[in-house]
């Protein structure tokens, strides 16, 4: 019944069902992009600078031939793969430090939170492609960069949630009833923070994106995997004579976007007990 | 025939004049999916000049709503009138224009609210908040106004009012803020002042203080008042008539004389009887046996404020205090927000660490042991905590709520299961109640299940934590007979902590009254009651609303000992 709720709540928000179909569609194409388009996206299709809607290529090709379309939707992949991990990742740094701050306070706190600023001082763009430029690109190596770099924010939120749940009278109660401490974050503390942090990841999910396609296109990303953020740094020589290369790309990071953050969006609205209250 | 009913100025010669205020059949209401349709289901009282009508019910009864459609309040369009007029002076309120209605509010018709804290802006000096309402409703020049001020300022009791007018709100007592709030509704010198629960957010000496000021305001300017509240003490202190509404309806209405000493209505009666009161023939506790639990001159200070260059404020919270308590005792600790009672409870359930002082336990001192030593102790000594909405994991299950102690110290879950059915039983809920969650329960139930949740360590002393200060009083009552009846049953040691004297007195062997983070006396109920040595101690007894009624002999309590 509480699920029912939610998704009455979730589907109130016409922008956040059409952003959920976006994203679906996206997934699938990314599922099913060898279905869709055998064989390697690398490898050429066609004859190159074909424009849109020309026989081999739907989206138009490359100056090496290779299909536009076939790029998006395996590149699909890419984007939304490092987008989740990066963004699992990011949560698991962020929400343990968090919790740990928050929970315990005092002299724990201080040091994680000094730990957390010394990150947030330098510029996210910057430090992610120092370390990618260090650890030679790879997709491992990119998603371990964005998690890096994204994870402050997430501890920040974290660490002020348990603050507050952790002078909640249930988790005082939790205390005199002798449970451990790892069994009060667990289970009593963490449910209880966890709507405000999904909303956060999910928005996290669609900045890690960006962030990938802004390594890719200056040429950062991993050379093995079809990415947006590579087509478009390789169109964007050609972008007078071939708009297509760039911008079919470009559409796709913009859509995939802003369906994460649609959906991000209806998601706060559906978890967030206030908003949800005034509803009826 | 008590001595109550010689303070009244009679009614009857008001009742002579045209009624201020005449409320006609009036029916507001509530949005659909509401748990009734009507919030207020055809209401007629009427209000005259010189006036106090007191609105008693408890929360959900619809008395502020009533209010709050004669302010314009309601939270429309969810919530509108459905039915019936108000009469103010003859003429339908509901009825006039806009701006007419405007009028009448603020300046006619002024009202107090229950929170003093969050009534007034933060940002905005106090005499410019009372200026607003003379600006907005007469014609005084700038200079008449500022002075107007002061001297409502002075009118309510509030010392350098001059200087005060200057202040911002954060620099005022609740009770100061209360007495602006006064200020601020007496300014245009309003016929009918409406009153909504002004004093329960307050302190009981502080409370005396405004209810003293609200009654001389009243008799001064012949103002006709209304007067709500949920405590038939403060009615019996301030009320000419008294209307009593259950569930949207007015069960029962007449002189205040009539309803306190022969009330007619069952409802009414169930009231009145759940006013905690002081029992005159409890015997006191036959101490036996060694102290449970001795609390030897704890000291908590609390630094409040600082950083890295700035020295932190110190607040005392508790100054050696020292408290004994004895198997199957019941100590009421007694104090005002504030007073350190609350630190006390927390340091003996091990929730604060004292800077200094012993609290032994069976002659083990818990502030001595480490973490893994104190685990034992952690089932002796459990807690029922303040706020029945907040004290239970929303996201978890009743049973689970109630087992996870148990299991937290190895008990087997489905064992442990079955053992929170039997207590949630024994608390007075029914079997189902272990599946749902604490959201589908009032605040009495989800009070009842705190309790469970503590006995489930099968503890030797519980602490309780103003465990009924959040409920209505009917409620209240019914809870304060559950703990009475289950430390009787399990011959448990008890420590009460309230802020009301009443609640302590119907429950508790022994009294502490703390001040300012001592314990400035202690004794037997009976010595507390009928021979206070503190002057602290007499002042509170003193604040104690309608304490010159006398509760009608049928709806006493029986004394607790006496069977």
């Amino acid at each position: 019944m509480i699920k029912s709720d939610f998704w009455r709540a979730f589907v109130r928000n016409k922008g956040a069902v059409l952003g959920l179909v976006i994203l679906i569609a996206i997934v699938v194409l990314a599922a099913f992009a060898s279905v869709f388009f055998p064989g390697d996206p690398w490898e050429m299709a066609t004859a190159p600078f074909q424009p849109p809607l020309s026989e081999d290529a739907l989206l138009g090709s490359d100056m090496l031939g290779r299909d536009i379309a076939s790029g998006i939707a395996h590149g699909a992949r890419v984007s939304l793969l490092i987008g989740l991990t990066s963004t699992a990742a990011a949560l698991a740094i962020g929400v343990t430090l968090g919790a740990l701050a928050g929970f315990h306070g005092g002299k724990v706190d201080d040091a994680i939170m000094r730990f957390t600023e010394l990150f947030q001082t330098i510029p996210n763009f910057v430090l992610a492609v120092v370390l990618v430029a260090i650890f030679t690109p790879s997709l491992t190596t990119i998603v371990a960069a964005i998690a890096i770099v994204s994870w402050p924010p997430l501890a920040r939120l974290a660490r002020a949630e348990f603050l507050s749940l952790r002078s909640r009278e249930f988790v005082q109660a939790a205390i005199t009833t002798g449970q451990s401490n790892t069994t009060i974050i667990l289970r009593q503390i963490l449910p209880n923070s966890l709507s405000p942090i999904i909303v956060s990841a999910s928005l996290m999910v669609a900045t890690a994106i960006l962030l990938e396609s802004s390594l890719s296109f200056l040429g950062l990303g991993d050379p093995n995997a079809m990415s947006w953020g590579y087509m478009i740094g390789a169109a964007r020589t050609v972008i007078r004579q071939a708009w297509w290369m760039s911008v079919f790309p470009g559409l796709a990071i913009v859509l995939t976007v802003l369906a994460l953050n649609l959906v991000g969006e209806g998601l706060n609205d559906a978890l967030n007990p206030k908003l949800a209250r005034s509803r009826g | 025939m008590s001595q109550f009913d010689l303070m009244r100025t009679p009614v009857e010669t008001a009742a002579m004049n045209t009624p201020l205020l005449d409320v006609r059949g009036l029916s507001i209401a509530l949005p659909p999916g509401a748990d009734r349709p009507l919030a207020v289901d055809d209401l007629t009282f009427t209000l005259n000049p010189d006036e106090i009508l007191c609105v008693v019910g408890e929360s959900g009864s619809g008395k502020s709503m009533t209010a709050h459609a004669m302010m314009g309040l309601l939270p429309a369009p969810h919530v509108r009138v459905a039915g019936g007029s108000l009469l103010f002076k003859g003429k339908d309120v509901l009825a006039m224009p806009e701006a007419e209605q405007r009028s009448l509010r603020g300046g006619r018709i002024a009202m107090v609210f229950q929170e003093p804290m969050t009534a007034l802006n933060p940002l905005m000096r106090v005499g410019r908040q009372i200026g607003e309402s003379l600006r907005e409703h007469t014609a005084l020049p700038a200079p008449a106004r500022r002075a107007r001020v002061v001297e409502l300022l002075a009118q309510v009791g509030l010392p350098n009012p001059a200087e005060l007018a200057e202040a911002y709100p954060f620099r005022l007592s609740g009770g100061q803020r209360q007495r602006v709030m006064i200020a601020m509704a007496l300014a245009c010198q309003p016929d009918i002042l409406i009153a909504d629960e002004p004093t329960t957010a307050l302190d009981v000496t502080t409370q005396k203080q405004i209810l003293d000021l609200i009654r001389s305001i009243q008799a001064e300017r012949h103002m006709g008042m209304m007067f709500i509240t949920h405590d038939f003490g403060v009615v019996a202190e301030i009320a000419h008539r008294v209307a009593v509404m259950r569930h949207g309806k007015l069960v029962e209405y007449g002189a205040a004389s009539d309803v306190l000493n022969r009330p007619q209505h069952p409802y009414t009666r169930q009231l009145i009887a759940s006013v905690p009161h002081y029992i005159e023939h409890r015997d006191d506790h036959a101490k036996t046996g060694a102290p449970l639990l001795v609390a030897d001159k704890v000291r908590k200070i609390f630094h409040v404020g600082g950083g890295l260059f700035k020295k932190s404020k110190e607040v005392i919270a508790g100054d050696d205090l020292s408290l004994t308590i004895h198997p199957g005792e019941t100590v009421g600790l007694v104090g005002e927000s504030g007073s350190g009672k609350s630190t006390l409870g927390r340091s003996i359930v091990g929730l604060i660490k004292p800077d200094s002082g012993r609290i032994l336990f069976e002659g083990t001192d818990l502030l001595a042991l480490d973490r893994k030593g104190f685990r034992p102790y952690r089932r002796a000594v459990q807690m029922v905590f303040q706020d029945p909405y907040a004290s239970l994991n929303p996201r978890h299950r009743v049973g689970d709520i109630v087992a996870q102690g148990p299991v937290a110290f190895g008990e087997d879950r489905t064992r442990a299961l079955t053992r929170a059915r039997e207590l949630l039983a024994m608390v007075g809920l029914d079997g189902s109640a272990a599946d749902r969650f604490p959201h589908e329960f009032s605040g009495g139930q989800r009070q009842r299940i705190g309790i469970a949740r503590a006995l489930a360590m099968e503890p030797k002393l519980l602490v309780a934590d103003e465990p009924v200060s959040a409920l209505d009083v009917s409620v209240q009552g019914q809870v304060l007979e559950l703990l009475d009846d289950i430390r009787r049953r399990l011959n448990l040691a008890m420590l009460f902590i309230t802020h009301d004297l009443r609640v302590a007195a119907q429950v508790c062997d022994t009294i502490a009254v703390m001040r300012r983070g001592r314990i400035v006396e202690m004794g037997t109920a009976r010595e507390v009651f009928t021979h206070p040595r503190d002057a602290y101690t007499r002042s509170l007894l003193d604040a104690i609303p309608g304490k010159s009624w006398h509760i009608p002999d049928d709806l006493q309590k029986i004394p607790a000992g006496a069977h």
